[in-house]
């Protein structure tokens, strides 16, 4: 029996290998096309060319060689507002994610380890955050404060600080109920200084695997804005921008349609499966 | 006696975040810059005029003032005028409510369907390529959103094997004889199939947009607890009396597995109507969160809140009903 599960576990471990080389992978190649986006760009993401509208992609009857991915029904290179978009994806995904991350995580570590009238209005908050439909709330909020990049990530850290808020909290109450906190304080630490010093520590694992999943989340609610119409601006190329036209001429240009949508579907995949791999490596079961 | 005491507690927790949701979504509306009166009228209408058709929707009196107004017509069963469509908000909203209902009512029993199945195949065929292959695929499958899945669904069954309707709840030129607009259960109480299949066809797609992620999310956690069962005495006892794998599975463990999920399910068809929102968008839905992005759009001040308090309303009732179903079942807590 010992053995089966040794067995079971090394291939566990070199699955979970094998997903994180990937996820890392697909991150580092975007991370790379959108610096690069100036250099990569065979066009401008923004050029017009209203007789070349709707070329298809490489290998495709009539397709064009300078375009190797087509156009948009305005004779927009494909390609090129591919990887601007993925710049505005990444900038979106860190600034979000991480802001998101340090909001949440703080009121949940107050609300978890300090408990009292601090735990109360955080807890009452947290459901009237749940009561809310996240994606109407998040059009609301841009069409409070207007469309742009910095909206977008304000309003995406304002719907979801309470994912980071509930799992977090509920952590810093589990370990503040532990032993190891209790003779930190003993030894004569401050309420804070435990928080800092013995908790934090202790659900560090729990945050970075939330985190990486909340960058695909930022990622996924930027292009549902911009599908919307409410994002960066209606010229600015954003996967979603570029997913709302295709879905109108899908049945013209289906191109426009697909290729963001496959570079949507690898990012989001590639960062949930990084923070389950992230979330494995640091159990110390599996470890 | 204990458990109605925290029943009531819990309902006025309840009404607490119904108030919360209220009074956010009237501040945050009203902040919006654009005059929504100004898109009414004709360009060229006189002051006066504007200030006549503002004192009508109250718009001349202080926020916290005209919150207090809309508060007491919620009261009384008035949620407003929509100013776009010139209708009384809880007309508008009831109208399309069941259409909405309808949508995650079909996704949550689609849902459940494939995650049950899932659980099940996996715990029957544990410890093989397919248990393995399960449990990567639905590791995948709740990783990608509604929204990406309702996409995936338009090229698959739109473009490429174009077989399903993509866009709309009905097709617009058959002649409809319902009264009320639950349309897919009508048209079988009515033995209308011919409408049935229309309807049906127009549903199928967004609804397993919504289905798939939460059928994996329920397969995982059904999985999870039929093998925490499956080791249990009794379990072993049924299967030492000779009963086949299935019978145990089926008739012993599933039993007792289920619990857990049922919860689970109840939080999770929450997050799933919340999904409707952008599902509705992509297919051209005609529901209620449609009917929301269009109110946001038009800064169409009363409907937005008001469709905002009854998903808000929903979203409640859910959990209230969820936790009060839990209460009921788990013998634990009824005499704790």
């Amino acid at each position: 029996m010992a053995e089966v599960t040794t067995d079971a576990r090394g291939l566990v471990k070199r699955r979970l290998g094998l997903r994180l080389w990937l996820s890392g992978g697909w991150l580092l190649i975007l991370t790379l096309a959108a610096v690069f986006a100036p250099l990569l760009s065979p066009h401008d993401p923004l050029s017009q060319d209203l007789l070349g509208g709707r070329i298809p992609p490489m290998f495709f009857h009539g397709a064009d060689p300078a375009y190797p991915l087509g156009t948009d029904s305005l004779g927009r290179d494909v390609l090129a507002r591919l990887l601007y978009g993925g710049r505005i994806a990444l900038i979106v995904a860190l600034v979000a994610g991480l802001a998101t991350c340090v909001i949440g995580s703080t009121l949940g570590l107050i609300a978890g380890y300090f408990r009292g009238w601090p735990d109360m209005v955080i807890s009452r908050l947290i459901d009237i955050w749940m009561a809310f439909p996240p994606v109407l709330f998040a059009i609301l909020l841009i069409a409070v404060i207007g469309p742009g990049l910095t909206s977008i990530i304000l309003a995406i850290v304002v719907i979801d600080w309470t994912r980071f808020a509930r799992v977090v909290r509920a952590e810093a109450m589990a370990q503040g109920a532990m032993d190891y906190v209790a003779s930190a304080q003993v030894a004569g630490r401050t309420r804070v200084g435990t928080m800092l010093a013995e908790i934090l520590p202790n659900v560090l694992p729990t945050v970075i695997a939330l985190l990486t999943l909340e960058m695909g989340i930022a990622v996924i609610v930027e292009a549902i804005l911009s599908f919307v119409n409410l994002s960066i601006s209606t010229d600015d190329p954003t996967w979603g921008g570029m997913i709302s036209e295709g879905r109108t001429s899908v049945y013209q240009a289906w191109w426009v349609l697909v290729f963001p949508l496959v570079c949507l579907f690898l990012t989001v995949l590639s960062f949930s499966q990084l923070g389950e791999g992230l979330k494995d490596r640091f159990d110390p079961v599996l470890r | 006696m204990q458990l109605a005491r925290a029943f009531l507690i819990r309902l006025l927790t309840t009404l607490v975040t119904l108030f919360g949701v209220a009074v956010i979504v009237f501040f945050v509306i009203r902040v919006v810059p654009g005059n929504p009166i100004a898109m009414m009228l004709p360009p060229g209408a006189s002051d006066a005029d504007v200030e006549r058709l503002k004192a009508l929707y109250g718009f001349d009196k202080s926020i916290p003032q005209q919150f207090i107004i809309w508060l007491s017509g919620v009261l009384h069963g008035d949620f407003g005028t929509s100013i776009t469509r010139r209708q009384p908000v809880l007309d508008l909203v009831l109208n399309r409510l069941p259409a909405t209902i309808e949508l995650a009512g079909m996704a949550l029993i689609i849902a459940t369907i494939i995650g049950g199945f899932l659980a099940l195949t996996g715990t029957r065929l544990r410890g093989t390529k397919t248990e393995a292959a399960i449990d990567v695929g639905s590791g995948m499958a709740l990783s990608i959103p509604d929204f990406l899945w309702g996409l995936l669904l338009i090229l698959l069954f739109g473009v490429l094997w174009p077989v399903l309707d993509i866009s709309g709840r009905v097709t617009p030129s058959l002649q409809l004889p319902f009264t009320t607009q639950f349309y897919l259960t009508e048209s079988v109480l009515r033995l209308r199939f011919d409408l049935w299949r229309d309807i049906a066809g127009h549903m199928l797609m967004p609804a397993l947009a919504l289905a798939i992620p939460l059928s994996a999310i329920i397969g995982q956690l059904l999985k999870q607890s039929l093998k925490e069962t499956m080791h249990l005495d009794y379990v072993t006892l049924a299967r030492t009396k000779g009963y086949g794998e299935n019978h145990v599975i089926l008739h012993e463990a599933l039993r007792n597995a289920i619990l857990p999920t049922l919860t689970l399910i109840g939080v999770q068809f929450t997050f799933l109507i919340g999904g409707t929102v952008i599902v509705e968008r992509l297919f051209s839905y005609e529901g209620l969160g449609n009917m929301a992005i269009d109110a946001v759009i038009n800064r169409d001040l009363p409907l937005i809140q008001g469709i905002v308090v009854v998903f808000a309303l929903l979203f409640t009732l859910i959990n209230l009903a969820v936790d009060m179903c839990y209460a009921l079942l788990n013998p634990r807590l009824r005499h704790g």
